[in-house]
C-alpha cells in the first residue's frame, strides 16, 4: 500500500509535539523500508485544537484521521495501520472532530491543514495562482468592479467594503503606490491570521498580487508580529517560491506587471494594528497614529497612496475573482456576505478556528462547532466578541446572527473574530478591568482622552474589584466612557470604553455585588474573596486537594474539603478548577 | 565588560542607503546582542545623523526592545483574554513567585528573563507560555514546574 501522511504541524501542533511526531514518522518509515510508500507531510493547523491531528491517506483515497498523537504512537501506527491495513481504534477521532467540522463553510481555511505550505505545487494542484492569471488579463477598473460586486468587507475590524477601497487607491494619481498586508493581529483573542499564513501563505500572496495590481502597486509589504515566528519562516519560504517561479518580482506572468513583496516584523505593539500607526512603524518611527484625513489611499507609506487590507481580506480575493461576485454574495446574510473566521476559545468543549457563513447565529457557532460548553454543571455567563474593542453579550442575546451591523447593535463588534466564551466563573468587573489595563499598557500616550481618561477608569476599576467601590464610580465609569469614545485620536481609543460599556449594560447586577454587597459572584476578584468551602456545596471530590500548591486543603476520601487559612496563599486554584464553584 | 562593536558597525553599514531602516537595524542589533547597548545607539546616531533621543523614542516605544541584557531563556506568559479566563494572571504569579522575579526582570543567574506579554496568539490552548521560541499550552503550575526544570537541567549538563 502506497499514500501520504499529514501531520498538522502549525503553531498549535507544534507546540503538542508535531513535530517530533513527524520526524518519528519519517524515521520508522525508513527504517522499515516504507519510505518508498509513504510520504510524510507536515501541513498547518487545520483548526481544532486536539494536540497532534495525523491523517492517514492511502492513494486510493481512503482517509482515516488520528488525534492527539503522540511520539510513542507512531510505532503502532505503521505497523498496524499501514503494514496491515488495521486502524488503531484508540486514536481515531471521535464526534468531537465531526460536529467541529460539520456546520462550517471553509473557503478561507480550505487549505489549511490540508497541504504543505512549504510546497507551491500542492498550492498550484488546487487551482493556486489562476486567479491572479486571470485578473492580470483584467482591466483594473473591472477587478473593483468584482470586488465590489462580491460584498466583501475588510476583516481586520472595521468591516469597511475592500473594493470600495481598492477603487479610491486605483483613482489616486501618483508615480509609486503600495500595497500592504496587516498581519498584526494583536487582538488578544484572535489567531485567524496566524494559522492562514501558517497553513495556506500562498493564498495570501495571491491576493496581494491581485490587490496590487488593481491599485498600480509595485511594492508591497506583509507587516507581520514578531511572535509569530513560525508564520514569518513560512511566509517568507513561500514568497521565495513565488518569486521562483515568477509569480512575484518583475514582469510576473511574463506580463509587463511587477511586483516585489517584502516581510516586515513588528516590534511588540498593539497600536500598530491601525494603519495610520502600522505605516509609521513601517517608516521606522514610533508606531503612533494620525488623524485621517488624509487617508491613506491618498496619503499612506511615505506620503504616497496606500491600500492597506487585513490577511483574511486577501485570503478571500482569489476565489472571488475564480467564482464571480455572485458565488460570494449568494454566500451570506444582509450587508454581511462570505464567510467570517471566528478564533473560538475560553470555556468551550472545542477550540479551535470555525469558519462559518456570515449571518449564522452566535448560540449556532458556540454550541455547533464549539460542543457547547467545556464544564456543562458550570453554565454559560457571557461571549466576547472583538477583544478589547469589543463587548461581552449575555446569553440573552447570543441568538444574534454574525453580522457586522446586527453585532454592532449591541454595543460589541466582529472585530477580526475573537470570541472567548465565558462561563459563570468568569466576572464581569473583572473582565472590563482585564481589557482597560490592556488598553492602558498598549496606548500610544499621543491623545489625552486615551492616555489619561482610560487610566482613570481602570483605576476605578480596580477600586471597584478591590470592594472600595461607590455608586459615583459607576457613573464616572459611564460617562467617562462617552467622552473617551467622542475625542480620542484614533480606533484603540475610540472603542476601548466598548468592554466597559457592554458589561455595565448587561451585567449591572455584578457591578451593584461588587459595589454595595462587596462580593463577587463568579469569586474572582480576591480581596472579596473568603475562600471557604461551602459545605451544602461541596461534594467532596479532592480536586482542590490535588490542585492546591500549598498544601492549604485538607480533605480525606468522602469527605468535605477545608482549608487552611494560615496556609492557603490565595492563588484561586481550587476555585477554578471546583467542578460545583463550591469556593467563595 | 567592553563590547565588541565591530558587529553593530557591520550591521549599521549593511543599512546605508535604505529607507525605513531603524527598526530593522534594531532588531538585527539586538539579535546579536540580545539587547541594544547604549554604545550602539550612540553610533547610528552619527552614522544616520539622527538624534539619540529619536532612537530612544523608538527603543523604548516598541515592547521587544531591551536596553539592558536579558537572561538565557526569555519565559513570556500569555496575558491575552482566552489565557486570563483560563487562569493565565494566577501563572504570572506562580513563575514570579518561583523565581524571585517580576515582569521585565531576569534572575541572578542570568538564566531566566520573565515578560508578561499582551497576546501570544493560541488562544485555542489557553493559558499558554513561551520560552524562547517554544509554546507550552494548556499549562498550569504543575506543567510549569516541570518545563522551569527542564530548561534547568539543561544548564546543569
Ligand atoms: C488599535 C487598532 C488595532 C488594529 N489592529 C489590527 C490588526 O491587528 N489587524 C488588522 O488587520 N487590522 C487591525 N486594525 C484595523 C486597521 O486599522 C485597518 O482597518 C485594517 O487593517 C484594514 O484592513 P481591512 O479593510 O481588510 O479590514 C486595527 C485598528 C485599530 C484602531
Amino acid at each position: 500500500m502506497t499514500g501520504r501522511i499529514q501531520v498538522c504541524a502549525g503553531t498549535s501542533g507544534v507546540s503538542a509535539g508535531a513535530d517530533d511526531v513527524a520526524t518519528s514518522f519519517k524515521k520508522q518509515l525508513k527504517e522499515q523500508d516504507l519510505d518508498s510508500k509513504f510520504t510524510v507531510v507536515e501541513t498547518g493547523d487545520r483548526g481544532l485544537f486536539r494536540d497532534v491531528l495525523v491523517d492517514i491517506i492511502f492513494d486510493d483515497g481512503t482517509k482515516t484521521i488520528y488525534e492527539r498523537v503522540t511520539e510513542k504512537d507512531v510505532q503502532k501506527i505503521v505497523d498496524s495501520h499501514l503494514k496491515q491495513g488495521e486502524p488503531v481504534k484508540k486514536l481515531l477521532v471521535g464526534k468531537d472532530y465531526e460536529q467541529f467540522f460539520k456546520d462550517q463553510e471553509r473557503i478561507v481555511l480550505q487549505n489549511c491543514g490540508e497541504i504543505d505550505p512549504k510546497n507551491i505545487d500542492e498550492y498550484l494542484e488546487r487551482d493556486g495562482y489562476t486567479a491572479s492569471k486571470k485578473a492580470l488579463k483584467m482591466k483594473p477598473e473591472e477587478i473593483v468592479e468584482v470586488m465590489k460586486g462580491s460584498g466583501l468587507r475588510g476583516r481586520g475590524g472595521a468591516g469597511f467594503p475592500t473594493g470600495l477601497k481598492w477603487q479610491f487607491c486605483q483613482k489616486a494619481k501618483s508615480d509609486q503606490k503600495y500595497l500592504i498586508c496587516n498581519a498584526d493581529e494583536g487582538d488578544p483573542g484572535a489567531f485567524m491570521d496566524r494559522s492562514i499564513l501558517e497553513g495556506d501563505p500562498h493564498a495570501v500572496i495571491e491576493g496581494m498580487i491581485i490587490g496590487a495590481y488593481t491599485i498600480g502597486a509595485k511594492e508591497g509589504y506583509v507587516y507581520c508580529r514578531a511572535e509569530y515566528p513560525l508564520a514569518l519562516k513560512i511566509l517568507r519560504h513561500a514568497i521565495k517560491q513565488a518569486e521562483e517561479k515568477g509569480y512575484l518580482g518583475n514582469n510576473i506572468f511574463d506580463s509587463d506587471f511587477s511586483f516585489h513583496l517584502h516581510v516586515k516584523e513588528g516590534a511588540g505593539a498593539f497600536v500598530c494594528g491601525e494603519e495610520t500607526a502600522l505605516m509609521a512603524s513601517i517608516e521606522g518611527k514610533r508606531g503612533m497614529p494620525h488623524p485621517r484625513p488624509p487617508y491613506p489611499a491618498n496619503e499612506g507609506l511615505w506620503g504616497k497612496p496606500t491600500n492597506i487590507n487585513n490577511v483574511e481580506t486577501f485570503a478571500n480575493v482569489r476565489h472571488i475573482i475564480l467564482k464571480g461576485a455572485n458565488w460570494f454574495s449568494d454566500i451570506g446574510y444582509k450587508k454581511s456576505k462570505g464567510t467570517k473566521v471566528f478564533a473560538l476559545a475560553g470555556k468551550v468543549k472545542n477550540t479551535g478556528l470555525v469558519e462559518v457563513p456570515m449571518g449564522m447565529s452566535i448560540k449556532d457557532l458556540i454550541f455547533g462547532p464549539g460542543g457547547g460548553m467545556k464544564q456543562k454543571k458550570i453554565g454559560f455567563k457571557a461571549v466576547q466578541l472583538g477583544g478589547p474593542s469589543g463587548g461581552c453579550l449575555p446569553e440573552l442575546l447570543i441568538e444574534t446572527p454574525i453580522d457586522y451591523e446586527s453585532i454592532n447593535e449591541t454595543g460589541a463588534i466582529m472585530g477580526s473574530g475573537g470570541m472567548v466564551v465565558m462561563d459563570q466563573r468568569s466576572c464581569m468587573v473583572d473582565i472590563a478591568k482585564f481589557f482597560l489595563g490592556f488598553t492602558v499598557a498598549e496606548s500610544c500616550g499621543k491623545c489625552v482622552p486615551c492616555r489619561i481618561g482610560l487610566k482613570r477608569m481602570h483605576e476605578v476599576l480596580e477600586q471597584l474589584t478591590d470592594g472600595q467601590g461607590t455608586m459615583e464610580h459607576l457613573n464616572f465609569l459611564k460617562e467617562m466612557s462617552q467622552t473617551v469614545i467622542d475625542t480620542a485620536l484614533c480606533g484603540l481609543g475610540n472603542t476601548a470604553p466598548n468592554p466597559v460599556l457592554t458589561t455595565i449594560k448587561y451585567f449591572e447586577d455584578e457591578y451593584l455585588a461588587h459595589i454595595k454587597e462587596k462580593s463577587c459572584p463568579a469569586h474572582v476578584c480576591t480581596p472579596l474573596v473568603d475562600f471557604v468551602v461551602d459545605e451544602s456545596k461541596c461534594i467532596r471530590c479532592g480536586v482542590c486537594y490535588n490542585v492546591c500548591p500549598a498544601d492549604a486543603i485538607e480533605w480525606k476520601k468522602k469527605e468535605t474539603a477545608r482549608i487552611n487559612q494560615e496556609k492557603c496563599i490565595k492563588c484561586k486554584s481550587c476555585i477554578t478548577e471546583c467542578p460545583v464553584m463550591a469556593i467563595s | 565588560m567592553t563590547l565588541d562593536l565591530s558587529k553593530a558597525k557591520k550591521l549599521i553599514e549593511s543599512y546605508s542607503g535604505k529607507k525605513g531602516i531603524l527598526i530593522p537595524l534594531l532588531q538585527d542589533i539586538q539579535k546579536e546582542y540580545g539587547f541594544v547597548p547604549n554604545e550602539v545607539v550612540k553610533l547610528i546616531a552619527k552614522a544616520f545623523d539622527m538624534y539619540p533621543s529619536k532612537i530612544y523614542g523608538v527603543l523604548t516605544f516598541y515592547t521587544q526592545f531591551y536596553t539592558t541584557p536579558r537572561g538565557k531563556h526569555t519565559i513570556k506568559v500569555c496575558q491575552g483574554t482566552a489565557c486570563h479566563v483560563m487562569g493565565g494572571k494566577a501563572l504570572l504569579d506562580y513563575i514570579s513567585d518561583k523565581l524571585e522575579i517580576d515582569d521585565g526582570e531576569t534572575t541572578h543567574d542570568g538564566l531566566f528573563s520573565l515578560e508578561r506579554v499582551a497576546c501570544l496568539g493560541c488562544c485555542g490552548m489557553a493559558p499558554v507560555i513561551m520560552v524562547d521560541k517554544e509554546f507550552y499550552g494548556g499549562c498550569d503550575f504543575k506543567r510549569i514546574d516541570q518545563i522551569l526544570q527542564r530548561y534547568k537541567e539543561k544548564e546543569d549538563n
